[in-house]
């Protein structure tokens, strides 16, 4: 990140600049030491943010449990069915028991990637530091799960019995890399899509500024893809919070 | 003939970074296949589409995380190395 800081600083120097990078700086709120294991950053502030929010859209909202539903209600129970119907589809029956935990990632990574899109915002997502720690506790989860639920037979993930027995060998090594690197594309599929379109608006922006009189051509091009964004947005938290359940249903039932 | 190496290494990180773009590129491809596949399937049968748009996701989402990866190692090019 210092490397970062330096290029934009650079660049601020020559005019009107902007430096798509910028925007994913994390700096101390108060003070401006640096940034250690508990100081209270721009990233604290909106994932506090994110949380209220949740909380704001999910207990203030579902207080008045009205038959015909208000706004905020309507918007709480299609959340809740859509979860509750993606963990039953891909999960199976057994997988709703970790709804609560899956509903969790999911409110949490959509509210981080729709407030990111606000002008001005953070996104939090963005970082891998913050999805990483979110594939982590799912990875760990699962693995511990699939071991408590079905003991050594959990290793029968990595034997594929459907295979004919020359195969098997390798095909249990392939199974074993391709189980440990879950948690990296885990990860970063969604830091990487969300920092690739916040970096992509603010190139567009750059161009806006560097063409005078023919700026509307990037504006328009930055409104199309604010609008993909939207789309991206929602998508991967989808996506996300899919691959959680395809990984609960391997712990569930890790036979071929 | 420090200086002259340093550009070198920055050219280099500049070359690859290019290079690791073309991987997006492959992404695309992949992903255009698993959706063109899923919609060409989807109008043979309807009725059947609505129940595999889950699969439809996890197949776009492992196509693209290795495209992912190599605008990752792009970045780490441009700005970590």
């Amino acid at each position: 990140m210092a490397d970062v800081v330096a290029i934009g600083e650079e660049h601020a120097a020559g005019g009107l600049n902007i430096h798509p990078m910028d925007q994913f700086i994390i700096y101390p709120l108060f003070g401006d030491g640096g940034v250690g294991m508990f100081t209270v950053t721009n990233a604290t502030l909106w994932m506090a943010i994110i949380v209220l929010c949740v909380v704001l859209l999910l207990i203030t909202g579902m207080r008045g449990r009205n038959v015909v539903p208000s706004r905020a209600q309507s918007i709480a129970e299609l959340a809740y069915g859509f979860v509750y119907k993606m963990i039953e589809d891909v999960s199976g029956k057994e997988g709703l028991r970790y709804f609560p935990y899956i509903m969790t990632l999911f409110m949490f990574i959509t509210l981080a990637n729709f407030l990111a899109l606000i002008p001005a915002s953070f996104s939090v997502t963005a970082h891998i530091a913050v999805t990483a720690v979110l594939a982590l506790a799912v990875f760990v989860t699962v693995t511990v799960l699939g071991f408590v639920k079905n003991g050594a037979s959990f290793l029968g993930l990595f034997w594929v019995s459907s295979a004919p027995l020359v195969l098997r060998p390798i095909l249990a090594v392939i199974e074993l890399i391709s189980y440990f690197v879950r948690p990296v594309s885990h990860s970063i599929r969604l830091a990487g899509n969300i920092m690739a379109g916040h970096a992509v608006l603010k190139v567009f922006a750059g161009f806006a500024g560097a063409l005078g009189l023919f700026a509307f051509i990037p504006v328009l091009a930055i409104t199309a893809i604010y609008a993909l964004e939207v789309l991206v947005a929602f998508i991967q938290a989808y996506v996300f919070t899919i691959l959680t359940c395809v990984y609960l249903k391997d712990a569930l039932h890790p036979h071929h | 003939m420090e200086g002259e190496i340093i550009a070198y290494a920055d050219l280099g990180k500049f070359i690859g970074a290019g290079l690791a773009a073309i991987g997006s590129g492959a992404a695309a491809i992949g992903v255009g296949h698993v959706a063109g596949n899923f919609l060409a399937g989807a109008l043979r049968n309807p009725s059947a589409a609505a129940a595999q748009t889950a699969t439809l996701f996890i197949g776009i989402a492992f196509a693209e995380a290795l495209g992912i990866f190599s605008f990752l190692v792009a970045l780490l090019l441009m700005f970590a190395v």
